[in-house]
C-alpha cells in the first residue's frame, strides 16, 4: 500500500520505521535535505524534498495514487493544509497531527469533516490518556484498553515477594476466583505466549487480559495495591502534563505540576484551575522533597529530556514513591530504563506508531475482519490486536475453541471475546460469532485479518 | 564491519554468476560444442557450490550494513566475479593465459570492450557468447540484479545500490529498493529484446543479434568480426547507432515515459546536453571526414556511428577512425572522457558531472568579477546543494590523479605515447578502443602482464566510479576504530 509521510521529525521517523517493517511503499516528505538523506539511508523509503503544502511537491511524491497521507510536521496548520490538499489531489485517506489544545475541542469534529480528514491525532493527548489509565491502576506497569473499555490488558512486573511467583498458570486460575488470562510473559530477553504448565517467576513481566472489574478483583486477591493514585506530582509543564492534569483533576485527584519556566507555569495556573503549579527546577532533589515528593502516590516525569526523566524517576523511586512513570521518547532508552529498574515508561512516539500501524492494517483489509485496535507490547515483540468479525467464515466462526485451537498458528492466542459489550474470557466451549470483537495476542506473526490466525487456510 | 553479511552477499553473487553461466552452456549445446558446454556447466556448478559454501553459514546473520559495508561488498564482489568469470574462458582454451582471461572478463563486466584477442573469429561460440554476455550482466550491475531477485533487501540495501550504480546522485525511482531494481532490469531486458528484434529484421542470425545486443545494451563493445560492425549492412549500423544512444540515456527517464509523464522526461537538462553534444560532434566529424569518405550517406553514418559509440563508451566501430583526419581523431579523443548520462549503462565521467563542473566554473568566474554575488548552481531545474557540488569536484580531482597514475604505470610499454595515453583513458572510461596501436582495428595483446593488470584495475575503477575499489583496499575501512 502506498503511504506518504509528511514531516520526518521524531514522530515521523517512528511511523516510517514501523510501517516500513510492514512492507508498505513509503514516501518520506520533508523540507530538510539532510533529514531526507538520513531517512533514505536507513529505511526502504523514497525521499522527496519540499514543503508538504506545495502542490508540486505533493505531485512529485505521487499523492495521486497514495492510499494514505500522514502529516506529522511540527505545525498543526501545515498538517491540516497538507492533508486537505492531498485529499483534493486524490489521496485515499488523510491523517493529520493536530496537537494545539485550542484545536482539540468541539471544533475538531467540524474541522475533520470539512477538511475530509480520516483521523486527527494528538500524541500528547493520547499519551496523557495512557498515563491516566496507568494511574488508575498503579500496581500495573502498563494498561491498554480495548473497544469500549470493556476489556483491558494489564502488564505487571512480578516483584520478589509477589504471591503469583512460583505458580503455574493452572494453579493461578484455581487459586484466584476471577476470570482472567495470562497471555504473554517476558523473562529477560525472551518473550513467551505461555501454556497452562508455564511457571511464573519473580522478575517476569506478564500481560493479563480481563474486564476491568475482574482485574481489580485479581489485584485485591493477590494483595497488590489497587487504590487509584490520589495525589500526583508531575514534573515539567508540557502539553502532555496539561492534558493529564486536566484528566486527573476531573477525576478528583490532587495534582501538582513543577515547571521551570515562569511563563509556562503562569499559563498553566491560569488554564488549570484546581491544579497547583510550582515554579522551580525539578532536577533539584531538595525542591522535590520540599514540594512533597515523599507524600505523593505517584510521580510522573514529563520534561522534554529523556535522560532527565529517567534519572529523576529513579531518584523518585528511591524515595519510595509507590508509582513512578517516565516519559521517554527514544525507544532504545526505554528498554534501558526498564533494565535500570523503572517499571513503567511511556513513549508518545510508540503510541502514535501503533495507531498508524492499526490504521494501515485496517485499510489493507477492508472486506474481512478489520483490525480495530493494535498494541505492541514487551519491546514491540508481542502484538495485541482487536478484530471485528464482520461475517461468518468457514472453520473460524461458530467453531468451538478447543477445535479451533488445534488449527492456530504457533504463538497465537485468543485472549478475549467481546459480545454485546460483555466480556468473555474464552474457554474451550466458547465460539466466535459474527459481530463479535475478538482479541488476539501474537508473537512473530503479522496479522491483518482474523483468518490469518489459522495455520492452514 | 559486518563480515558475515559481506561474506553472505558475495557468496550469493557468485551463485548468481554460476546460474548465469548456464546460458553460454545452452548456446554451446545449440552449436554442438559439447566440450565447451561441459566446461560451462562444470564452471557453473563449481561457482554455485563455492558461492553456497561462502554464503550458507551466514543465512541467518544480522543484516544491518552501513555505507562502508556497501562499498566493500561491491568492490570485492566485482573482483571475485571477474576471477570466476575468467575460469571457463581459460578452460575452453579460448584464452589460455590466466591474466589474459582475467583482463578479458574485467573488460566484459565493466563494459569496456578492450580485448587482448588478435583473432576474434577463433573463439568458440560458447566462449564468444559468454564474453558478450558479461557486458550485459555488468551494464546494469549484478548486485542490482541480486536485489531484484532476492527478497531480503532492507532499507540499508541502498548502500550497495549507490556503490554500484554510476552517477553523482543515485536515487530510487520507487519507494522500495527491490522494486526499483526490478523495474530497472525489466526496462533493461525490454530494451535489449527490442534491439534483438530490430537486428533480426536486418537479417542477422539470432546468435549474432544476441551478441551485438548484449554489447550495445551494456555499452560494452565486444564483437565477433575482426572489423567489429564494419562489414554489416547500413541498416544494422543505424540500428546499433540508435540503440547505443538509447542505452546512454538515464533509465529513470524511461520509467517516466512508461508512467506517461512525458513533459517531465523531456524536461531533463542532462538529456538535452547529451543530445546536443552528440549532434554537434556528429556534424563536426561529418564535415571533417567528408573529403576522405565516399558518399554523403556513408559520411553521416560513419560519423554518427563512431560518435555514438565513443560517447556512450560502447566501443564498436564501423570504420577505422585511426585513418581519419587529425581534427576528427582529436574530437574522438576528447569524447572518450564524456560518457553517457548518469543512471545509464554507459561509463565515463557522465554528462551530469561535466555539466555541474562547467556550471561551478562559471559561478567561480562570476564570483571573481562580483565578489559579493550570491548565486546558486542550478541543475535539472533545482539548486544543487553544496555537498553534491564538492562531491563532483572531488571526484574529478581523484579521477584525474588516478588517470595520471595509470598512464605513468604503463608508460614503459613498447608503444608510442598516443597509444599508451589513449589506452589508459579508454580503459578508465570503459570505452574500449583508443587511438594508434589500440585503435579500433588494434588491440591490447601487445601489453605486458603488469600493464594488463594495471589496465584491469583501471577498468574496475572506472566502472565502479573509484570509491568502492579504493575503499575496499584502504586500511582505514578495515580499522576497528
Amino acid at each position: 500500500m502506498k503511504i506518504i509521510v509528511c514531516g520526518c521529525g521524531k514522530i515521523g521517523v517512528s511511523i516510517l520505521s514501523s510501517l516500513a517493517a510492514e512492507g508498505h511503499d513509503l514516501v518520506a516528505l520533508d523540507d530538510d535535505p539532510a533529514v531526507i538523506a538520513e531517512v533514505t539511508n536507513i529505511y526502504d523509503v523514497i525521499g522527496v524534498r519540499g514543503n508538504g503544502a506545495d502542490c508540486e511537491t505533493l505531485e512529485d511524491a505521487g499523492v495521486r495514487d497514495a492510499e494514505l497521507f500522514i502529516a506529522v510536521t511540527g505545525s498543526d496548520e501545515l498538517n491540516m493544509l497538507a492533508c486537505f490538499l492531498a485529499r483534493r489531489m486524490g489521496a485515499g485517506h488523510t491523517i493529520a497531527r493536530i496537537r494545539n489544545p485550542e484545536y482539540n475541542d468541539a471544533s475538531l469534529d467540524f474541522m475533520k469533516r470539512e477538511l475530509e480528514l480520516s483521523m486527527a491525532i494528538n500524541p500528547e493527548l493520547l499519551a496523557a490518556r495512557e498515563l491516566f489509565d496507568i494511574l488508575r491502576l498503579p500496581s500495573a506497569a502498563k494498561v491498554e484498553t480495548f473497544s469500549g473499555r470493556t476489556f483491558e490488558m494489564v502488564e505487571l512486573v512480578l516483584r520478589e515477594d509477589s504471591p503469583l511467583a512460583g505458580l503455574d498458570l493452572r494453579d493461578l486460575r484455581s487459586r484466584f476466583q476471577s476470570k482472567f488470562l495470562v497471555c504473554a510473559v517476558q523473562r529477560g530477553d525472551d518473550v513467551f505466549i505461555p501454556l497452562g504448565d508455564f511457571v511464573l517467576r519473580s522478575g517476569d513481566r506478564i500481560g493479563i487480559t480481563a474486564s476491568p472489574s475482574e482485574i481489580g478483583k485479581l489485584m485485591r486477591q493477590a494483595g497488590l495495591i489497587t487504590k487509584k493514585a490520589r495525589s500526583v506530582m508531575l514534573l515539567g509543564g508540557s502539553r502532555t502534563a496539561f492534558y493529564l492534569a486536566k484528566l486527573l483533576a476531573v477525576s478528583g485527584a490532587d495534582v501538582k505540576i513543577i515547571e521551570r519556566d515562569p511563563d509556562v507555569a503562569k499559563e498553566l495556573s491560569e488554564t488549570l484551575p484546581g491544579v497547583s503549579v510550582s515554579l522551580g527546577d525539578g532536577a533539584q532533589q531538595e525542591l522535590l522533597l520540599e514540594e512533597g515528593l515523599r507524600e505523593s502516590d505517584a510521580f510522573v516525569s514529563l520534561t522534554g529530556m529523556d535522560e532527565e526523566n529517567i534519572l529523576i524517576s529513579i531518584y523518585a523511586a528511591s524515595q519510595k514513591v509507590p508509582k513512578v512513570i517516565a516519559k521517554i521518547n527514544r525507544d532504545e532508552l526505554c528498554s534501558m530504563a526498564e533494565k535500570l529498574g523503572l517499571e513503567t515508561c511511556i513513549s508518545p512516539r510508540r503510541i502514535i506508531a501503533d495507531v498508524m500501524l492499526q490504521y494501515a492494517r485496517a485499510l489493507e483489509n477492508s472486506q474481512g475482519s478489520q483490525v480495530e485496535t493494535l498494541y505492541k507490547l514487551m519491546d514491540g515483540r508481542v502484538e495485541a490486536l482487536e478484530f471485528r468479525v464482520n461475517q461468518s467464515a468457514e472453520g473460524l466462526t461458530e467453531t468451538p475453541l478447543y477445535v479451533l485451537g488445534k488449527n492456530l498458528k504457533q504463538n497465537v492466542l485468543i485472549a478475549g471475546i467481546i459480545r454485546n459489550r460483555k466480556t468473555i474470557v474464552p474457554g474451550g466451549e466458547d465460539v466466535i460469532l459474527p459481530g463479535d470483537r475478538v482479541i488476539v495476542l501474537t508473537a512473530g506473526h503479522r496479522l491483518a485479518d482474523l483468518s490469518d490466525i489459522l495455520a492452514v487456510r | 564491519m559486518n563480515y558475515k553479511m559481506i561474506c553472505r552477499t558475495i557468496g550469493t553473487i557468485v551463485i548468481l554468476e554460476g546460474v548465469l553461466m548456464v546460458l553460454p552452456a545452452v548456446c554451446s549445446l545449440c552449436f554442438a560444442e559439447w566440450r565447451c558446454a561441459l566446461i560451462f556447466l562444470g564452471s557453473a556448478a563449481a561457482a554455485a557450490l563455492a558461492g553456497l559454501a561462502l554464503s550458507a553459514p551466514f543465512r541467518t546473520c544480522d543484516r544491518t550494513i552501513y555505507a562502508r559495508e556497501g562499498f566493500v561488498i561491491v568492490g570485492l564482489a566485482w573482483i571475485l566475479m571477474s576471477a570466476v568469470g575468467a575460469v571457463p574462458l581459460m578452460l575452453t582454451g579460448d584464452i589460455p593465459s590466466p591474466v589474459d582471461a582475467f583482463f578479458e572478463t574485467v573488460s566484459g563486466l565493466t563494459t569496456t570492450g578492450a580485448s587482448i584477442l588478435t583473432d576474434v573469429t577463433a573463439l568458440s561460440r560458447g566462449g564468444a557468447f559468454w564474453r558478450s554476455f558479461t557486458h550485459w550482466i555488468g551494464g546494469m550491475g549484478v548486485l542490482v540484479l541480486m536485489m531484484a531477485i532476492l527478497s531480503d533487501s532492507t532499507g540499508r540495501s541502498i548502500h550497495i545500490m549507490r556503490a554500484e550504480m554510476p552517477g553523482p546522485v543515485v536515487d530510487k525511482i520507487v519507494p522500495r529498493v527491490r522494486d526499483t531494481a526490478k523495474i530497472l532490469y525489466l526496462m533493461y531486458i525490454g530494451l535489449t529484446l527490442t534491439e534483438v528484434v530490430f537486428l533480426l529484421a536486418g537479417g542477422m542470425s539470432l546468435y549474432e543479434a544476441l551478441i551485438h545486443s548484449f554489447g550495445t545494451a551494456g555499452t560494452g563493445g565486444f564483437g565477433i568480426r575482426p572489423d567489429s560492425i564494419g562489414s554489416y549492412s547500413p541498416y544494422i549500423q543505424w540500428v546499433i547507432t540508435v540503440f547505443m544512444l538509447l542505452f546512454g540515456v538515464n533509465f529513470n527517464l524511461y520509467y517516466l515515459l512508461l508512467l506517461k509523464r512525458f513533459r517531465r522526461a523531456f524536461r531533463s537538462e542532462e538529456l538535452w546536453i547529451y543530445l546536443g553534444i552528440v549532434a554537434v560532434s556528429v556534424t563536426a566529424v561529418a564535415i571533417n571526414i567528408a573529403p576522405v569518405t565516399d558518399g554523403a550517406g556513408k559520411t553521416i553514418r560513419d560519423a554518427a556511428f563512431q560518435v555514438a559509440s565513443i560517447v556512450t563508451t560502447t566501443g564498436y566501430s564501423s570504420v577505422d577512425f585511426n585513418l581519419w583526419p587529425g581534427f576528427s581523431r582529436t574530437l574522438i579523443f576528447l569524447l572518450l572522457f564524456v560518457g553517457g548520462c548518469a543512471g545509464s549503462t554507459a561509463g565515463g565521467l557522465k554528462i551530469s558531472r561535466i555539466a555541474i563542473l562547467f556550471k561551478c566554473a562559471r559561478r567561480e568566474f562570476r564570483r571573481l568579477l562580483h565578489p559579493r554575488s550570491v548565486a546558486a548552481v542550478r541543475f535539472e531545474g533545482k539548486p544543487l546543494d553544496e555537498g553534491t557540488q564538492t562531491g563532483v569536484m572531488r571526484y574529478f580531482a581523484l579521477y584525474s590523479l588516478l588517470l595520471a597514475a595509470v598512464i605513468l604505470l604503463i608508460g614503459n610499454e613498447p608503444f608510442d605515447l598516443e597509444t599508451n595515453v589513449t589506452a589508459a583513458i579508454s580503459c578508465f572510461n570503459n570505452v574500449g578502443p583508443g587511438l594508434s596501436a589500440v585503435g579500433p582495428m588494434g588491440g591490447y595483446a601487445g601489453y605486458s602482464v603488469f600493464a594488463k593488470l594495471v589496465l584491469s584495475a583501471a577498468m574496475l575503477l572506472g566502472r565502479l566510479e573509484i570509491y568502492p575499489l579504493i575503499l575496499t583496499f584502504s586500511p582505514l575501512t578495515w580499522r576497528k576504530r
